[in-house]
């Protein structure tokens, strides 16, 4: 449904500032009906990946196919008619103050020249779609972030488009709104049957919808997949983002990681280690979570009085489908939730050019 | 000192000419300022159809307009007045000037008022699949109207006093009025009179622009 060819943005260099590539060759493809992720650290391009999909930025270069198009080959018009295919969702709303969130709703239909009897009946429809039904003469002013998001989801869907690109969608929400909006996102995805495009900064939003994800680094994939294979990959960057085992302050021994899954549980690690070998384990790291609909967890263990049989009981462990390896501190980038402040950031660390730029000459 | 009854009726016309020339050409300067307005907005760098050479040349036009103190624009624009409308005397003579010092005062602050709305809600727009024009009138219009009726607001109280400045030189309207009774037959009741009067009409006008734009902000 999306397929993206070595896609490259660059920012060229303006008043000082330097040029920017914000996307630096970037292949995705995302699968009719998928529910896919981009993740990455503020200034890594996310942004500015999601507006390459729908041509919101024209490429420097590469190619962009959606729904079997190739955008990238379209003139101004076409982008235009072939941007109904791809409705869009973004972290501040955006919604228009002078109108309200039937209005609201209603200006893409107004755009693509729907009749007005059609136009209310679709309104009246997308409204109660998103759980609104009852809030069709309210202004922007008078919602909450969650259902001012709501009104931009049926805004984006009111064309029948076959994708939803989520910019940061969950990212100005309190927790409550967030989980409502992406239980709204997974139900629109099922009845409606939407490809997904969701860039974000928290990977708790990433494990609770997505299929697959990708990890974007300095205009980079770094990583990607989809989640059940990330997530039981060893090494892999996009799992230790995903489900964080840094070791805890003062941990000793032997560090080893262990990868939980359904197939895979950590009780025949725990029992070979501190059963048959008799070494002491202790936790020292680890979160297990819901990914996807099913558990997946990665552990960090310390294990103390090690006489030579470890690596031989890992490979074993190995051998018999366990996923375990041996570690050392600090051998995993840390968490970037904490650190990422999605707002203060412009794409590819460049300041975005307000549209209505200050001019030049002088007043 | 008991000749109001002969000066009243003449108060009265001057005031009528003062509203008639504010009024058409205030009519006018919305006509053109907006349109110029959201050309000099949609051309700057970075904005929805940037055009570095008209906006420079905008721009420049526009401030020439702005710097020009408005009683040598009047002997300046005579010739085009004359050519307009005949002569450059009495207050419908006087619309053009008015409209020509006018418009690049309104076209700065639509410019103002439109750079005010959110890129965000211009990219949405964008993302639906709209042509430029359509940004500009259901997203860029619509969302500054408050600040467009604001600002017409400024530009009309701005006109009213420009037009007692046209009285000067024979426009006619309250200004004229003013000089010509009050200042030159030193009477200074006339004076105040028409001060309050003109006061009057400048409040009205505040009054009711502050109303209508603050019942179309609903933010």
């Amino acid at each position: 449904m999306i397929e993206l060819t070595d896609v490259r943005k660059v920012f060229p260099a303006r008043r000082g500032a330097a040029e920017v590539v914000a996307v630096d060759g970037v292949s995705l493809s995302v699968a009719d009906g998928e529910f896919a992720g981009v993740v990455g650290p503020s200034g890594s391009g996310k942004s500015t990946l999601a507006r390459l999909v729908n041509l919101l930025e024209r490429p420097s270069s590469g190619r962009v196919v959606v729904d079997g198009q190739v955008l990238t080959d379209l003139d101004d018009d076409g982008v235009r008619q072939a941007r109904r295919t791809v409705g869009m969702v973004f972290q501040h709303f955006n919604l228009l103050d002078s109108r309200t969130a039937a209005g609201n709703v209603e200006h893409p239909l107004e755009l693509a020249g729907v009749g007005r009897a059609e136009r209310r009946r679709r309104v009246a429809d997308l409204l109660d779609l998103v759980g609104l039904g009852d809030r069709h003469a309210s202004r922007p002013a008078q919602l909450s972030g969650g259902q001012k998001q709501r009104v931009a989801i049926a805004r984006a869907l009111a064309a029948r488009p076959k994708v939803l690109l989520c910019d940061e969608a969950t990212s100005a929400l309190d927790p409550a709104s967030t989980t409502g909006v992406l239980d709204l996102l997974r139900q629109v995805r099922a009845e409606l049957g939407l490809t997904v495009l969701l860039i974000t900064h928290e990977m708790a939003v990433v494990r609770a919808v997505c299929d697959s994800a990708v990890l974007l680094d300095r205009g980079r994939v770094l990583d990607g997949g989809p989640l059940a294979e990330v997530l039981t990959r060893p090494h892999s960057p996009l799992a230790a983002q995903l489900l964080p085992a840094p070791a805890v302050a003062g941990a000793t021994g032997d560090l080893v990681r262990v990868t939980v899954t359904e197939s895979a549980p950590e009780g025949r690690v725990l029992r070979t280690l501190a059963g048959e070998l008799g070494l002491d384990v202790e936790v020292v790291g680890g979160s297990v979570e819901t990914v996807a609909g099913r558990r997946f967890g990665r552990l960090l263990l310390s294990v103390t009085g090690d006489d030579g049989r470890l690596d031989a009981a890992l490979q074993r462990l190995r051998d018999g489908g366990s996923l375990v390896e041996r570690a050392t501190p600090g051998d995993e980038p840390p968490p970037m939730d904490a650190h990422d402040e999605p707002d203060a950031a412009a794409p590819g660390g460049r300041q975005v050019p307000n549209l209505l730029d200050a001019p030049e000459v002088q007043r | 000192m008991n000749d109001w009854d002969r000066i009243a009726p003449q108060l009265a016309e001057a005031t009528w000419d003062t509203l008639y020339m504010v009024g058409v050409s205030a009519l006018l300067t919305v006509l053109i300022g907006v349109p110029l307005g959201v050309l000099l907005t949609v051309t700057a760098p970075g904005a929805l159809s940037p055009s570095p050479l008209v906006h420079r040349v905008l721009g420049l036009v526009v401030n020439l307009g702005r710097s020009l103190p408005f009683i040598i624009l009047l002997v300046l624009v005579a010739p085009v007045t004359r050519g307009i409308v005949g002569t450059t005397i009495g207050s419908t003579a006087t619309i053009v000037p008015l409209t020509i010092g006018a418009v690049p005062f309104l076209a700065r602050l639509v410019e103002t008022s439109l750079r005010e709305v959110g890129h965000g809600k211009v990219e949405a727009t964008l993302a639906m699949g709209a042509r430029r024009r359509d940004v500009v009138r259901t997203v860029l219009l619509p969302e500054a109207l408050p600040s467009l009726v604001a600002g017409i607001t400024v530009t009309v109280v701005a006109l009213i006093s420009y037009s007692a400045m046209a009285g000067a030189i024979g426009g006619g309207g309250l200004g004229d009025f003013a000089i010509r009774y009050g200042y030159q037959q030193f009477r200074t009741d006339i004076t105040v009179a028409t001060v309050v009067l003109l006061l009057a009409v400048v409040q009205l006008l505040q009054w009711a622009g502050d109303r209508w734009a603050r019942r179309l902000a609903h933010a």
